[in-house]
């Protein structure tokens, strides 16, 4: 036993050290202004490449059609869509960060939100793309996906979850960018009275549109940010239910079950903390953020993973439960094939990565050690993705009628997307740590110690 | 350019010097200062003596007017416009709208809140405030706090506003503008912006067009055109006679067929006894019938059957149908005529299905009664 005891009246500072507001800017804004170091390159490069390899399959993917990777009846359902959930998912962690941790007054997610947010934005894109493409002629797709006027008199079926999907996908990208782009605004500013040159300058003039930090302003200011997180806390747990509700509405067994929507929900706070875990303790090294992004944070983010993780952990097993509780010889046999059918291997690298390996992070050591962090979480994202593929392949292969069975076998372009995916991930991820502000430099500053008036109760109203 | 005062402005190191300074303002009667913070102060909205915020009120109109309207919207699709039966559930199954709805209403309230807070709230963007470029400004956009009193506030007195900021333990600075930089305002009818807008408009329409009716026809866009099958009417080189379209197999009888079974040769109302007509005179068979006696039978026969037809002289007359012979016919008669036809008259069989030709009789007889009417029906 540990002989610390935890002194849980004090509250512990978001960031190390007693650095001044100006050495914060100066930390923050070095790799802005910064000719970028040789790993950057070395990381675009690589990131590039990956891109470059979606790129390629997409084109022949645009030349050639959806026949061109596995899917065929009866998993018509295949790498399109379990991208496209996995990376919603990944999507999840950035707004959970910027409004539910908002709201709750947890102080430690100032360092790590901007980062979060515009995770959120990179990894809605690489799922969007999935979903558009897989509509097979994506240059009609918005025909069938928004409801617009056209001269066929036709509507989109509102009653539909994949309609649902398209609204709720939407919004969401479009509020995680007002809210990303809201946070943004006084760092804009703080940039343009700091920028070297011009063309910086004049950028950073326009994105701030002028903020100038007047109190008459941040009034307001707060106060949008409040009703944004507000708003943004159902928005992000209705995404992954909606997302959910694409399969449970339906009623393929193994698809049709009511504990899908909470249990997407925190899939995808598991699976979106563990890549923000991976990005996070990268960028930490590569910019010198130890004292920014603290090791207190890092543990705070491992143990809500640890939470998670095993809220999934408990739906993979109620599922089986409720096949066996529920009599329905279809539904016991999807599950009993889920594990021991052809699709073994997907299911038990899902169980370890998901429910058992992180399962470690009860141990203080493991949950402090950075490297135990990394690898756990990057087990996190494949457990995550074997997920959706269980839920998604293993379904379907096996519907109600044995004369509709058949299996799934990738082609070399659904790993082109994958691949492609990540890579556009990972290129976005580095141009935004070049360019913007990683860690939100108005925020960061509130919270240093000294930072916020001593006697504020003097005849303030409040 | 002559430069004019905008405000004096005093620099503060520390959030209580900061929070001070704004009471010691306040209290003096100032009304147009501002305090700038690198961040948000708690407790500086009261030591200026800010009333609240506005601004849910309107986050709560654009949430409402985003949830009245979508839910509309989408009733007004399922219901008036395109009504579907999906999955046997009624047209307005809003329990189903509800997702969408809150989507929009969510969507609306974010955008109204943020849009409305920038262009309304804060008139931005607005990138020439004489604020703007100062040194004052960038101490507080780094970490420093500062209050600003504007020249144009009522009791404003250089000498007295620099001793009172001073006072309060700040180190004092005026900011100075040019009226001519910030009253310059972009005019809607500068011909550049007008030729801007001409670009736009022309990149827009022929982007548009470009792509509409061009790209998307390129290969390898060909919208289907492109399928391994046989296309009706075209030639196969897969068949040995080439023909694309197949016969059916012999013997095959189309759905609904039933063969007459008297020829051209038989007589008229001989054959008609035994033929009974199907269709009651009811005012839907008699409107069928007219319907279809104006298409195919006026042009000979005339609109009333008399034989005066505007085919007059082009062809041989057709007898009259208020003749007393096609009055004492049986209906099967006339039926039988109709779909073998006779002398001149070609058979109808193809174009007139059964029941349009017992309804195309049942008209006859009322044109037949109308021209030969009885006392009784007078009455």
């Amino acid at each position: 036993m540990s002989s610390t005891v935890l002194d849980y009246t004090k509250e512990i500072p978001v960031i190390e050290g007693l650095p001044t507001a100006a050495a914060l800017d100066e930390t923050i804004v070095k790799p802005i202004n910064d000719f970028p170091q040789r790993r950057w390159f070395i990381g675009l490069a690589i990131t590039g490449t990956m891109l470059m390899i979606g790129v390629v399959s997409l084109s022949w993917l645009l030349w050639k059609g959806v026949g061109v990777w596995g899917i065929n009846q009866p998993v018509a359902w295949g790498f399109d869509v379990v991208n496209f959930v996995f990376w919603v998912g990944i999507g999840h962690a950035g707004t959970l960060i910027s409004a539910i941790l908002f709201l709750l007054r947890q102080k430690w997610r100032t360092g790590i939100a901007r980062f979060a947010e515009a995770m959120t934005l990179f990894a809605v894109l690489c799922a969007v793309q999935f979903v558009i493409f897989h509509t097979g002629r994506p240059w009609l797709a918005m025909a069938w996906l928004f409801p617009y006027p056209n001269q066929h008199g036709v509507w989109v079926n509102f009653t539909s979850p994949l309609e649902w999907d398209v609204f709720a996908v939407n919004t969401y990208f479009i509020v995680s960018a007002v809210f990303w782009y809201l946070g943004l605004i006084p760092d804009f500013a703080t940039l343009r009275d700091r920028a070297t040159t011009t063309i910086k300058k004049v950028t950073f003039s326009i994105l701030s549109l002028g903020w100038r930090f007047s109190n008459r302003h941040w009034q307001h200011y707060e106060r949008a940010y409040l009703i944004m997180a507000g708003f943004a806390t159902p928005l992000v747990l209705s995404v992954h239910t909606i997302v959910s509700f694409d399969f449970a509405v339906s009623i393929i067994p193994g698809w049709h079950t009511t504990i899908f929507p909470p249990y997407f929900v925190a899939g995808a706070i598991f699976s979106g903390f563990a890549m923000v875990q991976n990005v996070l303790i990268i960028t930490r090294k590569a910019f010198k953020f130890e004292h920014l992004i603290t090791m207190d944070t890092i543990e705070k983010m491992n143990k809500i993973i640890l939470v998670t993780g095993t809220i999934v952990g408990y739906a993979y097993i109620m599922e089986f439960f409720i096949a066996w509780y529920s009599g329905n010889a279809t539904e016991l046999f999807v599950f009993v094939n889920r594990a021991f059918g052809p699709y073994w291997w997907a299911y038990w690298t899902m169980m370890t990565c998901n429910l058992f390996t992180p399962q470690l992070f009860w141990s203080k050591r493991i949950r402090t050690s950075l490297l135990a962090s990394f690898i756990l979480a990057i087990f996190v994202n494949i457990g995550m993705w074997f997920e959706r593929f269980v839920i998604i392949v293993t379904s379907l292969h096996r519907d109600f009628l044995p004369s509709s069975w058949g299996m799934f076998v990738p082609t070399m372009w659904d790993f082109g997307m994958l691949i492609g995916s990540f890579g556009l991930f990972f290129t976005l991820v580095l141009l935004f740590v070049k360019f913007l502000p990683a860690i939100a430099m108005a925020e960061i500053k509130a919270v240093i110690p000294g930072a916020q008036p001593t006697h504020h109760g003097n005849g303030a109203s409040h | 350019m002559e430069k004019k005062l905008y405000s004096i402005t005093a620099i503060y190191s520390y959030p209580n010097d900061i929070i001070r300074a704004a009471k010691t303002v306040r209290d003096a009667g100032y009304k147009k200062f501002d305090v700038h913070t690198p961040y948000p102060i708690h407790g500086l909205d009261g030591a200026m003596g800010l009333k609240e915020t506005k601004l849910g009120f309107v986050t709560l109109a654009a949430a409402i007017v985003g949830a009245a309207g979508m839910i509309s919207f989408a009733s007004w699709v399922a219901v008036v416009d395109y009504p579907q039966v999906i999955g046997g559930k009624p047209y307005w199954s809003w329990p189903a709208f509800v997702p969408v709805t809150y989507e929009i209403a969510v969507l609306l309230a974010v955008l109204g809140t943020v849009g409305a807070m920038i262009a309304f709230f804060f008139k931005f963007p607005n990138i020439s405030h004489p604020l703007h470029d100062t040194p004052y400004m960038k101490k507080v956009s780094a970490d420093k706090f500062g209050v600003s009193i504007q020249a144009d506030d009522e009791q404003f007195d250089e000498k007295k506003v620099r001793e009172l900021l001073k006072s309060a333990g700040g180190e004092v600075e005026a900011v100075y503008y040019s009226e001519e930089f910030l009253t310059f305002k972009p005019q809607t009818f500068d011909p550049k912006f007008i030729v801007l807008l001409a670009g736009i408009a022309l990149a827009t329409s022929a982007g548009g067009y470009l792509y509409f009716n061009k790209v998307l026809y390129l290969p390898p866009f060909d919208w289907m055109m492109m399928q391994p099958k046989v296309n009706p009417q075209t030639m196969s080189e897969f068949y040995a006679d080439g023909f694309g379209m197949r016969l059916p197999v012999a013997g095959t009888v189309a759905r609904g067929f039933i063969p007459y079974p008297y020829a051209l040769g038989a007589k008229a109302d001989s054959v008609g006894k035994f033929l009974v007509n199907p269709l009651l005179p009811t005012k839907t068979t008699l409107d069928l019938g007219k319907k279809k006696y104006f298409t195919y039978c006026s042009p000979c026969h005339g609109n009333f059957g008399n034989g005066d037809s505007r085919m007059n002289g082009q062809f041989p007359n057709p007898p009259t149908l208020h003749s007393d012979k096609v009055r004492t016919w049986p209906d099967g008669a006339i039926f039988h005529t109709i779909t073998v036809g006779q002398n001149v008259m070609p058979s109808y069989q193809y174009q007139i299905s059964r029941e349009e030709r017992w309804a195309i009789v049942n008209y006859i007889r009322t044109l037949q009664r109308a021209y030969n009417a009885k006392e009784s029906d007078l009455q």
